[in-house]
């Protein structure tokens, strides 16, 4: 902003203290997790500046362990599983829920996204014992389940978002034109609710990519996950491994969200928006 | 067209009933369909999470362990007055249980179960079986109340039996009333627990405060943030978006491991301040309470920002012009005008932010001391570290219950259509 010659020197300092509150906010949100990424490429285990040397040992390490990528294969499977069977329980669900009206809509819809409100030592206790009966304790059936449910309400919620403007006339044209529903479903609904549907599972594969309070309660050593693996290491002995770890994380995070946004455009131009 | 509406006149009605008829059918079938579609994910939450849920309540109040281990001596103790000692009946089915459960194994149970309400009664019901199941069974019932006296005198004191008849029920309210460090004395009254009994009020009271003090941190710090993303041009305002959103979409634990190299003892933040000289002892930030502040405010931040953000952006800004035209100082119109309009998104945002901290397990796990612990971490002990399944379970019925309170004033505040994530 250009300053007037009507700007008091009180309003140029005011609007500067504006900006530096809110910048100092920003990096208090973004500095911590960017200041640690060069130590990863320490080659030296000390977590401080100025650092020794520069070195890729500590990827080499978390790459060729065992126990990390054994993590990484698990969080990976795990993830994928739940993602998908989240996505579509979810998309099938939106859908009947923007279909008609009945009756219990909104109590249905209230129990639906409720693991995503419950706290989630409270699902996890539930979980474990419900578990503990059916024998799924310690199993991947079982962490695949619990993170299907707790993904799923991010899918039923954006794929609602994208009905939401979605245009009930299409499906009608295509009946017309003489698609049957399962043909309309294909080539008319899912291509336009597809960057809703596709942001959903975007955010239930994020959710158990990072779960690690379920993890703790019903996974064995079988089944530990990458977040799982950091979680003791953070506990234990925080070494430049678990910041490199982290570092591919935050690469990961990145993509997330550019993934995310580019969706987010490109559902707001199709619909004209 | 007119033609045949009056050749048609007489079944005119005829026909709109059964167009009617024919709109309510296909209406039936479309409500059919939209519930076929809504059942496979319904179900599965009924069955994969209400389910355990309920679960968890009903451990709460569950007490099956001591009627597992003597059956018959609960019924009959159930129906005993207990006034006085049991009669000698009482006493052989007693001796009876007690070396059948040893033999099944189920008296271990029990005795934990009578041990959280009498501490000291595992080692009695453990060494009396232990010796009772040495010797031969007694032949009479008297005979049976004179050895069992004889392996431990406790067993000729009423208290010893008031016990064991209390804790006989299926149902219990005993996890629960703990839970609010309450208990029930000899009468059946409900008093407050001895004071060194006495521990979880004060985790809840800290639960809460810890929160309290969280949210308004991410209140003081996210309303300019937000108003500054709000108000930015928008080619500012994408990039420091992407500031705001980054760290929402990071791992918790990526952010965690990444403070504790920031704070910790030889961490970044003592170095530097080392190294200009400003300190000689490095500060202690880790592991107590500004710490636990710090990693929490970060991870709820972003959630706080994205509340107020999306009512700000709504705010026309004609408003303050409108003040500040008429002659409103900028602090008093700011207060007077434009905060007003953002209550909405501040009371979302501080409801959300609140919710998501009394529930808030892994941070204060890993960077608190055990004084900042909150009452998920009690709800973890007690499930994987001492197993008491009762005392986790009522803790976790009583955060359920204050997270769900708060939820339904949160959808109440923030129509819940509008639900959004980042």
């Amino acid at each position: 902003m250009a300053f007037q010659p009507y700007h008091t020197k009180t309003d140029r300092l005011a609007h500067y203290l504006y900006w530096g509150v809110g910048l100092g906010v920003l990096l208090f949100l973004i500095l911590p997790i960017l200041v640690v990424i060069p130590l990863s490429f320490s080659s030296d285990s000390f977590l401080s500046y100025p650092m020794p040397g520069w070195s890729l040992r500590w990827y080499e390490e978390v790459l060729t362990s065992e126990q990390w990528t054994s993590a990484l294969k698990n969080s990976l499977l795990i993830g994928s599983a739940a993602t998908l069977l989240a996505t579509i329980l979810g998309t099938l669900a939106a859908i009947g829920l923007n279909y008609a009206d009945f009756k219990g809509k909104n109590l249905m819809l209230s129990l639906m996204i409720s693991p995503m409100v419950v706290p989630l030592v409270i699902s996890a206790l539930g979980l474990y014992f419900f578990f503990a009966e059916m024998g799924l304790n310690a199993s991947f059936l079982g962490l695949v389940l619990a993170h299907a449910i707790l993904g799923a309400p991010f899918v039923l919620i954006t794929v609602n978002a994208t009905l939401q403007g979605f245009d009930r006339n299409l499906m009608r044209a295509a009946s017309s034109l003489g698609a049957n529903p399962w043909i309309s479903f294909w080539k008319v609904v899912l291509p336009l609710i597809l960057p809703g549907v596709i942001s959903g599972g975007l955010f239930a594969f994020a959710t158990s990519f990072d779960e690690v309070v379920v993890a703790l309660f019903v996974a064995g050593p079988e089944q530990r996950t990458l977040p799982r693996q950091m979680f003791d290491g953070i506990r234990e002995n925080i070494t430049p491994a678990i910041l490199a770890v982290s570092t591919l994380l935050t690469l990961f995070a990145l993509a997330l969200l550019s993934t995310l946004e580019w969706l987010r455009r490109r559902n707001e131009r199709l619909q004209g928006r | 067209m007119e033609l045949a509406v009056e050749n048609n006149g007489p079944s005119l009605k005829d026909e709109s009933r059964e167009l009617k008829i024919r709109l309510r059918r296909s209406q039936r079938r479309q409500k059919m369909k939209a519930l076929l579609l809504v059942a496979p994910l319904f179900l599965f939450t009924l069955i994969v999470f209400i389910t355990p849920i309920a679960l968890m309540m009903v451990r709460s109040v569950e007490s099956p362990e001591v009627q597992n281990a003597f059956p018959e001596t609960s019924k009959a103790l159930m129906q005993w007055q207990a006034t006085e000692l049991p009669s000698v009946d009482i006493y052989a089915l007693m001796v009876q249980e007690i070396r059948q459960s040893w033999a099944d194994k189920t008296l271990s149970q029990a005795a934990q179960r009578i041990n959280y309400e009498d501490p000291g009664f595992r080692s009695l019901l453990t060494r009396t079986a232990r010796q009772l199941s040495r010797g031969s069974a007694p032949k009479t019932a008297a005979e049976a109340k004179a050895l069992l006296i004889k392996t431990n005198a406790q067993w000729g004191e009423l208290p010893t039996w008031q016990v064991i008849k209390n804790t006989a029920p299926a149902y219990t309210s005993y996890y629960l009333l703990t839970s609010l460090d309450l208990q029930k004395n000899a009468q059946g009254d409900i008093v407050a627990a001895p004071e060194d009994q006495g521990i979880y009020v004060n985790i809840f009271l800290r639960t809460l405060w810890i929160a309290f003090v969280v949210t308004m941190i991410c209140l003081v710090l996210g309303f300019p943030l937000a108003h500054l993303l709000a108000n930015a041009p928008s080619k500012y305002a994408n990039l420091l978006m992407i500031g705001v959103l980054l760290p929402f979409w990071t791992s918790l634990l990526v952010r965690t491991s990444a403070w504790v190299v920031v704070l910790q003892k030889n961490g970044l933040i003592n170095g530097l301040l080392e190294s200009i000289g400003l300190i000689n002892e490095p500060l202690i930030l880790l592991f107590n309470r500004p710490g636990v502040y710090i990693g929490l405010v970060h991870i709820l931040l972003p959630f706080m920002v994205l509340s107020l953000y999306s009512v700000m952006k709504s705010i026309p800004g004609t408003y303050m012009r409108a003040a500040l035209s008429l002659g409103a100082h900028p602090v008093v119109a700011f207060f007077k005008v434009y905060v007003p309009q953002t209550l909405p998104g501040v009371a979302a945002g501080f409801l959300l932010c609140f919710i998501m901290s009394i529930g808030y397990y892994i941070t204060p796990a890993l960077i608190g001391s055990p004084q900042d612990q909150m009452i998920s971490y009690f709800i973890a002990y007690y499930t994987n570290n001492v197993i008491n399944w009762g005392m986790a379970s009522a803790l976790g019925a009583i955060l359920l219950l204050a997270s769900t309170l708060l939820f339904v004033l949160y959808a109440r505040l923030s129509n819940r259509n509008q639900i959004k994530m980042g």
